[in-house]
Formats: C-alpha cells, structure tokens, sequence
C-alpha cells in the first residue's frame, strides 16, 4: 500500500539568543550575503547536533537533523523521546504550523492536528458557538459540523449546558467538550500530543476507545507524543524514536519503546532472569533465581500489568540447625521500599537439601513501574529471627500496562501496589 | 470523501516543501476555509462589545467624540479652515474614514502577536484572520455610515452645505475598499516585521497619527499648511479623501491621476504584502 504521509530529509534549525533588538545588523547581514551575493548563511553551521548542554549564545542548532520516514494509512505512529529531543518541532512541522529548513514532507488527505485542546475556544460564546468555531479552525465546514452537531454534544456528555457561554464552564467541561469537536473531525491524519492525560477517568476511558474506534474502524492514521510510553505502547503500531534531534530508531513499537528505556532509565537494566548464577552462604545457597510467566520462557522485557508474575529460584540448604523463610523486598527505582513480603505463615523450609521456591503475585497487583528485588532467607533460631542469606537487587524488572486494555492504567494506578482485597455492599437494618 | 477512495488517488494532497517557491500561494485552500472566515468575523463583531456597558452604542460615539475633540482644538484653537462645509460634518467623515483605515493598517500589522496562541496550535491560511478583520472593520464602517448621513440630514440646508444626490455617490464604495486594501496591504508588509522587532508596533502606531496629519483629513488638500504640500502630494491617501469627501459633501476635487496613482500604489502594496505575509507565516512561530 502507498504511504500516506511521507517525510524526507527534514531539518529545522533554530537560531538561539535574542530575538529582536540586536539582531537587525546580523539579519541585514545574513539577508545581503544569502540573496544579494548568493553564498551561503554566514550563520549557519552545517552538521551541528541539538545539544542543549554544549550551546553558546547567539548560536544556531538543529532542533530537527535530516528526518525521514514514512507511513501507511491506518498506520498509527508514536513519537518518544526526551524532552527537547525535537518531538514537538516534528509535530508542528507536520501540522503546518511551522515549516522545515530543509526539505520536504507530503501528505495525503487531510491533517489535523491537537497540540493543545480546546485552541480557538471564545469564553464569551457559548458551548455549541464555540463547537462551530473551533470546528472551522480545525478545518471543518460548518455544513460538517451542523450534521455532525448532536453527536458531538452527546459525546462530551454536557447536556442542557451546551447554550451556556464556555466562560461558565468547569475545566472538565470545556476539555470534554473540546475533544469531542476534535473526534469528530473528518480528516485521514489525526495529530495528538499528550492531550490524553485530561478530563476524568471515564471520559478518559471514552476518549480512547472513540481513538482506538477512529483507528480500527475508520482507518484513520494518529500520529500520537506522548511521555506515557505505555500509551503509545498500547496504541501505535511503529514508532520513532528521537535523540537530540536525530532519528534514532524507526521501528515496530515495542522495539523502540525497549531501546528507549533502556537508554532513558541509564542504569536500569532488566535482570528478570538469573540462569546458572549461584550466590552462596554458610548455609543456603540460591540459584537460578528468575521471574517466570506462566505460559512463556524466561524472559528479559517488561511485565504486562495484567499477568501474574512467577518469582521462583532453586537452594540448597546445607543445615538443619533452624526453620527458614523467604523475604522479598520490593523498592522502587530510587531504592525505597514499597512492600515486603515474606513466607512465614505459609512456607518454611526445615528439610535439609535442594528444593525449588515458588512465588506468585495475582494479576495486576503491581502498578505500572520499575522494581528492584532484595532477597533475604531468615532463620528461626531460639533467640529469634535473624537473616542468614540476604542478596540486595538481586533482581530489577518492569511492569507495564496491559496491552489489551488501552485505558486500564488511567486514573487507578496511583501509587505501587494494587492488592486484592475484599469489598462488599452490607446491608444496613439498623436504622 | 471515502478513505479508500483518496488512496486511489496517486498526488499528494499537502506538498510543504523548505524550497517551495516565494510566489506559491494557496487559493485553492483558501476557499475550504470560507466559513472560518464567516465564523470569524461573527464573533469579531457580536462579541467585541458584548463586555462593554454601553455595547454597539460605541459605534457612535467613538466618532462623535472625537468629532468633539476635533472642534475644540483643530477648529476653536487652531482655528483651522474646513473649507465651506460645516466643521462637524468635515471632522466626522474624516475621522470615520481614517478610524477604518488606521484600525485595518493596525490589526494587520500585528496579527501574528495577537494570533500567536491560535496560530501556535493549528495550523490554517493565516490570512484568513487579516481578512476577517477587514471584513469585520468594513461592517463599522458601514454602520457608521449611517451616522453620517443622519448628521448629514442635520446639517443639510444649512451654513453652505447641501445634499445633492450624485451618480458619483456610487463611487464611495470603490473608494472605501481601496482605503481597505491600502490598509491591508501596508498592515501585511509590517506583519512579517513586527514578528521579529515587537517594537516596530509601536513604532507603528506612533507612525499612522503621523500619517494623519500629513494626509487631508482634518483640513482640506486646498488648505494643507505649506510644509505639508509635498509629502501630501506623494501621499496616495491625498486623493482617496478628498475624493471621498467630493462625492459625499461636495467639496474638494477629484484630480483623475492622482487617483490612478493611488489605485496603482495601493494594489501595488496588496500584492507585496500578500506575498511577504506568505513568506513569513511559514516560520513566524519560531521567533515569536
């Protein structure tokens, strides 16, 4: 199938220091030697990278560096990066809003594009003004929009609202509103940054699936930035990974999104998995400690929320003076503990030899997040419990968001943990 | 348009291209955005006084006001000459002509600051928002029309002036649109400027009150002060107001060169215009 959209060779260049006052002398300057004398920009320096660390004053950068890709229709596509990497330069390249230094990018059909929500919206007007207004600064005919009116006031859900001027409304209103005029655009290229972390929960929820029904059912492209890597995770097919300006990587999306956290989160590497490697005290010796799912192999990526995880290692212990328990600690990336957890009441082990240790979280106990393990043995000894093997980050690992539920980490996944825990509605007779 | 059917098509529908042509312009895509346009100018004009105490009555009194001001120092203190119509009805058909021109000159000239968070966000032909703004300024324009003629209906008969109905009164329309587009065309060429040196907008204003003096609004050509002659002579707007003036109270004179000259200047600083608001509005976002 042919591309939709396609990029070639793209740059941008951005000049840095004052603008204005100052720089009169220099852009007469700039101006007589480009178009009078036909040489080239005394100002520019070919080759630079965007690196905000090494910039002088008064000097010109790449904030995008020779880009090109391509994509086919109904094909999503995630822009990751870190901040200042270009993916807002890209987007606005792509939406017009700008236009490259150097060379070319061509579209079929039409581009919209949502940096932000609600651009254009009129406090004075009121909700279904402002539907027609922003609609028309989106690009829509007001023969569009008049058809397409009552779906798009029954979307946002504001109801008898809609003749109030907008001023009135509250922020979740205005943003509910504000999608659901862009939802309902009719162009092939839908572009989205960030605007998914608004409004509440269930909108949310309403927000994705209306994109994930833009894409499937309609075949629409969206081009999405966001931070949320699972989100693009979840959402976009490929994805474009990008470096002080430069394309890094173009690829399907949970190889770029891996090469991204690798290179992201510096010293965090997964160690999910511990084949052949033996850490060994006076009494307990532990081996092939690793985190295993249940119907894969071993495995060294992220965790999809969703599944219970497996932790599991071989010992042998080599006394029989005492009981022993299992203790894991769970921290956070930074080393704070979140959780321990620890096999007193369900398993000791008082069996000298080898043995195999199984332990298994129910699903979605763990939140979205990067964990390190700390594995201590304790021993029951007369005196009391005292631990006789402890290993700190033995283990490090990553758990992510579903990937069949797009929205499922929205607005319940605060903090770490997500235990189970018994809920039930009683009925009250006393009155 | 079907999404399968465009993918039968093999052209590309957007080109943006860092070598595109100075001369690429985009009329094809301006007419997709006609009711932007439409959208535009309503909300410019239903919801621009909808804040004020008085609302629409300002319309009114801005000129009349003005005209008050204009009797005071101009024509008490100063004791200029206004010909033989009476001082009012000199000031008020001045004031509400040049107010059209200044305003359209003006909120051209800075419609890249003012827009900055629109344009910042999405992207459609800038040029729709000077436009609309013409539009927008034609439509008061009109309005205070009507208040000059109901002054005119005052004052006709009376201390040398009298209303007679002309052929040439169908003239004012043409010459009210090439105050327009003399305004527009100006207001472009600074746009692409005030992006980058913010201080030429006030340069900018401080330079159209200038302009009024040396153009005939609040004298007549025939009683320019002397030191004044020349500019006035090279000045397009000279024979736009006094033409403006002939047809509607029947004073000045309407030299037809000059008038050519003025066409020929204003469609000339249209055009330079257009094509510098093209240029500039491809990057006008980096430097703002």
């Amino acid at each position: 199938m042919d591309s939709i959209l396609e990029v070639n060779n793209i740059s941008k260049l951005y000049r840095l220091g004052e603008i204005g006052t100052g720089t009169l002398g220099n852009d007469l300057k700039r101006w007589f030697q480009k178009t009078i004398l036909q040489q080239q920009d005394p100002y520019l320096k070919i080759g630079k990278e965007n690196n905000r660390n090494i910039m002088e004053e008064g000097d010109v950068f790449y904030s995008l560096n020779d880009i090109s890709f391509s994509i086919r229709q109904g094909e999503s596509l995630g822009i990751i990066g870190r901040n200042g990497a270009g993916k807002s330069t890209l987007l606005k390249i792509l939406s017009r809003i700008t236009s490259p230094t150097t060379g070319s990018l061509k579209i079929k059909g039409r581009v919209t594009s949502l940096l932000e929500v609600g651009t254009g919206f009129h406090p004075d007007l009121t909700g279904r003004e402002n539907i027609f207004l922003n609609g028309a600064i989106l690009g829509m005919r007001k023969k569009e929009i008049a058809r397409k009116l009552d779906s798009i006031i029954d979307f946002s859900g504001i109801g008898s609202f809609i003749d109030t001027p907008v001023r009135r409304y509250s922020s979740g209103m205005y943003v509910r509103l504000a999608f659901s005029v862009a939802a309902h655009l009719e162009s092939e290229i839908l572009i989205l940054d960030e605007v998914l972390s608004v409004g509440d929960f269930e909108f949310q929820k309403k927000c994705t699936d209306k994109m994930n029904e833009l894409k499937n059912a309609e075949g629409k492209t969206i081009i999405l930035v966001s931070h949320n890597i699972d989100a693009i995770r979840t959402f976009c097919k490929k994805s474009l990974f990008l470096e002080n300006g430069r394309l890094k990587m173009f690829d399907e999306t949970n190889l770029v999104a891996d090469a991204y956290m690798r290179v992201h989160h510096e010293g965090f590497e997964y160690k999910t998995n511990l084949v052949e490697i033996k850490f060994q005290s006076k009494s307990f010796d532990i081996i092939n400690f690793g985190i295993r799912n249940g119907e894969c192999p071993p495995f060294d990526k992220p965790i999809s929320r969703d599944k219970s995880i497996r932790f599991e290692f071989n010992y042998i212990k080599k006394t029989v003076a005492e009981n022993n328990f299992v203790v894991f600690k769970y921290k956070d990336i930074e080393g704070n503990y979140i959780c321990t957890m620890d096999s007193y009441n369900q398993l000791l082990i008082d069996k000298q030899g080898e043995g195999r240790v199984v332990m298994k979280t129910h699903p979605f106990f763990f939140n979205t997040g990067k964990y390190r393990v700390d594995l201590f043995i304790h021993g029951i000894f007369e005196d009391g419990v005292r631990p006789i093997f402890e290993q700190r980050d033995i283990l490090n690992f990553e758990v992510v968001a579903s990937t069949m539920l797009f929205s499922e980490n929205l607005g319940v996944d605060e903090g770490y943990l997500h235990p189970v825990t018994n809920w039930r509605i009683e009925e009250n007779n006393q009155v | 348009m079907s999404i399968s059917k465009f993918l039968e098509k093999k052209d590309w529908d957007i080109v943006v291209d860092a070598n595109a042509s100075f001369f690429s312009l985009k009329f094809k895509e301006l007419t997709h955005y006609k009711d932007l346009l439409y959208l535009l100018v309503r909300r410019d004009f239903v919801f621009i006084y909808k804040q004020t105490i008085l609302g629409p009555i300002w319309l009114f009194l801005q000129p009349l006001l003005t005209t008050l001001v204009f009797l005071f120092i101009f024509g008490r203190v100063a004791g200029m000459s206004t010909g033989d119509v009476p001082k009012p009805l000199f000031y008020l058909t001045g004031i509400i002509a040049w107010s059209f021109f200044s305003e359209s000159l003006t909120k051209t000239a800075n419609v890249f600051t003012i827009n900055a968070p629109i344009f910042g966000k999405v992207y459609f032909p800038r040029i729709i928002v000077p436009i609309s703004n013409i539009i927008g300024s034609f439509i008061r324009l009109v309005i205070q029309l009507v208040l000059l003629f109901l002054v005119m209906i005052y004052f006709n008969q009376t201390a040398g002036f009298k209303f007679e109905f002309s052929i040439g009164l169908f003239f004012l329309p043409f010459l009210f649109l090439l105050l327009g587009i003399f305004g527009l065309g100006i207001g472009l060429l600074f746009s692409a400027l005030t992006t980058k040196y913010r201080d030429l907008s006030h340069l900018l204003l401080f330079g159209v009150q200038l302009l009024m003096f040396a153009s005939p609004v609040i004298f007549p050509l025939s009683a320019t002060p002397k030191p004044l002659i020349k500019i006035m002579s090279y000045n397009p707007l000279s024979a736009i107001f006094e033409s403006i003036r002939f047809y509607l109270l029947g004073t000045g004179e309407v030299v037809g060169l000059n008038l050519l000259y003025a066409i020929v200047f204003c469609i000339v600083s249209l055009v330079l215009g257009i094509l510098v608001f093209n240029k500039a509005e491809k990057s006008f976002i980096d430097t703002i």
